[in-house]
């Protein structure tokens, strides 16, 4: 019996184990049940892609999965581990792996570029200055501003920006990216150099949930299409089957309209 | 005497009156009038270096008491956006205690009050320190907390996803552009503590309103001694708030406008 029962467990833990594994997360603002237990389960190198109507939920499951909204219930574990958020150390070190990109960017006004990116690693895993320096070089340049660096985020375009939230995320070496509709806010013309990193960033296997509106450019990507209503995942697929012959109605309702919208699948 | 302060000489033919026109009695009565000018300018040339002396104790009564009301109007202000609720109703009730009562009372309280009631020794140009600046964080405390509240949310949120804990998100995200939001508010905490802080020569304190009261009563000169007691004030309101504004450009973040509104409603000369 156990001469083939261990190499089996071994099997399964290197095959199936999730990075990220999200469990039945909910979250309610009074009396609206914002999320009505969302469950994923995210494997190294995939790209999930959430859509869904404002609204939906999407925002705020990614939030809650790295803690910046508390959720009433649910679980989270990273690489096989529960990640304890009352406990501030385990909550602080998961969101180190964790990285955010927001809609609105959200750099931090005061700092230059380069001081954006840097900052994290010297405030939060105590690299020295210039080690860390020379590392949010190599992030700035990698999304293509290495001669931005000098400037502040007043001074930069949205894209820039976006490019430079992307920048400090990577430079804390995270095990997963949540990127919550990352070109909502850009001029349609910027849309594409941030949609570049992004791209650059799942070629080389970076494990990513992001939320999106870009219809074309995830089915694309995506290895995986969630689609969120009303704080519950409906249904899920790979974008050829979400897009062309999705079970639920309320998903083929939703995609002819976001295709006609955002068109050029 | 006239001679003495570099005053043209009552009886000099230098200044013509009305080409020449003027009747003699016109032209006496004119410099009769002058001819008191030159004594009271005698008056607050005597005096000055005595009221500049007392600028200097004005100066570092209010530069003291700003930096306390700073290092207590800082973290009163972090409480009350950031605290428990229980540390917000305190701190909202120290800010309106300290606004609610007028200075001279407070300075009486404790002056002769709180400092003879508990046998304290505290020289009157201390306790002029400690109220105003005790007054001045419940202020200051009003300024930052706006500052901190007008900053985005996502400045908060970026800095936690980052992994930083909520004291340094605050201490290097936050405090560093709330400070700076708080100059221009500080420029008129700067002129409002320098007027009031005359009042302290109610106890005492050997400022500029009191040296100049000092000399008045006894030379029978108020006229040019209050007006000169007021023209330092001004000037140092002057100097104080320009320099605010010169740190203001300083520390402004590259990108971002400089605050016109304030620039264009005060009056810089």
């Amino acid at each position: 019996m156990a001469h083939w029962r261990i190499p089996r467990m071994d099997c399964r833990h290197i095959m199936a184990e999730p990075i990220l594994r999200i469990e039945n997360i909910s979250k309610r603002y009074g009396k609206k049940d914002v999320l009505k237990g969302a469950s994923l389960d995210v494997n190294k190198g995939d790209l999930k892609i959430l859509i869904g109507p404002s609204g939906a939920g999407k925002s705020t499951l990614l939030q809650c999965i790295n803690f910046l909204v508390k959720p009433d219930e649910g679980r989270v574990w990273l690489e096989g581990r529960e990640v304890h958020y009352a406990h501030k150390r385990d909550l602080y070190a998961y969101r180190q792996k964790v990285g955010m990109i927001f809609q609105d960017f959200n750099l931090f006004d005061h700092l230059n570029a380069l001081e954006n990116v840097r900052i994290g690693m010297v405030q939060v895993k105590g690299m020295p200055k210039a080690e860390a320096g020379e590392r949010a070089v190599m992030e700035l340049e990698r999304v293509g501003l290495k001669d931005h660096m000098q400037k502040y985020p007043a001074q930069l375009s949205g894209g820039q920006k976006q490019r430079v939230s992307i920048a400090r995320a990577l430079a804390m070496d995270p095990k997963v990216m949540l990127l919550d509709e990352p070109t909502s806010a850009l001029d349609p013309e910027l849309i594409g150099e941030v949609h570049a990193v992004i791209r650059d960033l799942g070629n080389n296997g970076m494990t990513m949930i992001m939320a999106t509106h870009q219809i074309g450019f995830a089915s694309s990507l995506a290895s995986e299409i969630v689609f969120m209503e009303d704080g519950r995942i409906l249904e899920r697929g790979t974008p050829d089957k979400i897009f062309n012959d999705a079970q639920n109605a309320r998903t083929r309702e939703f995609c002819s309209k976001i295709t006609e919208l955002y068109g050029e699948r | 005497m006239g001679t003495r302060c570099g005053i043209v000489s009552p009886y000099s033919p230098i200044l013509p009156l009305n080409n020449g026109k003027a009747s003699a009695h016109e032209a006496f009565h004119f410099w009769g009038r002058c001819e008191r000018m030159p004594e009271s300018l005698i008056a607050i040339g005597d005096a000055l270096p005595y009221l500049l002396r007392g600028s200097l104790v004005t100066l570092i009564v209010v530069v003291g008491a700003m930096a306390l009301g700073l290092v207590l109007g800082v973290p009163l202000a972090m409480g009350q956006v950031y605290g428990h609720w229980a540390l917000r109703r305190a701190i909202a009730v120290y800010v309106w205690f300290f606004r609610g009562i007028p200075l001279l009372v407070f300075l009486f309280l404790f002056y002769f009050g709180l400092c003879t009631a508990l046998d304290i020794n505290l020289s009157a140009f201390t306790v002029a320190i400690i109220v105003l600046g005790l007054i001045s964080s419940a202020y200051q405390s009003q300024i930052f907390r706006g500052a901190i509240l007008s900053l985005p949310e996502g400045q908060l949120k970026a800095a936690r996803a980052l992994g930083m804990s909520d004291i340094k998100a605050i201490t290097v995200i936050i405090l560093p552009q709330a400070l700076r939001l708080s100059v221009p508010g500080w420029s008129n905490e700067y002129s409002i503590l320098l007027k009031d802080s005359a009042v302290t020569y109610a106890l005492g304190v050997a400022e500029i309103m009191a040296r100049a009261h000092f000399v008045a009563t006894r030379t029978y000169q108020q006229l040019p001694l209050y007006f000169a007691a007021g023209m330092i004030f001004l000037i140092l309101t002057w100097m104080g708030t320009k320099s605010l504004r010169l740190l203001e450009e300083k520390v402004r973040i590259p990108g971002y406008g400089s605050s016109p509104q304030l620039a264009a409603e005060s009056f810089d000369p």
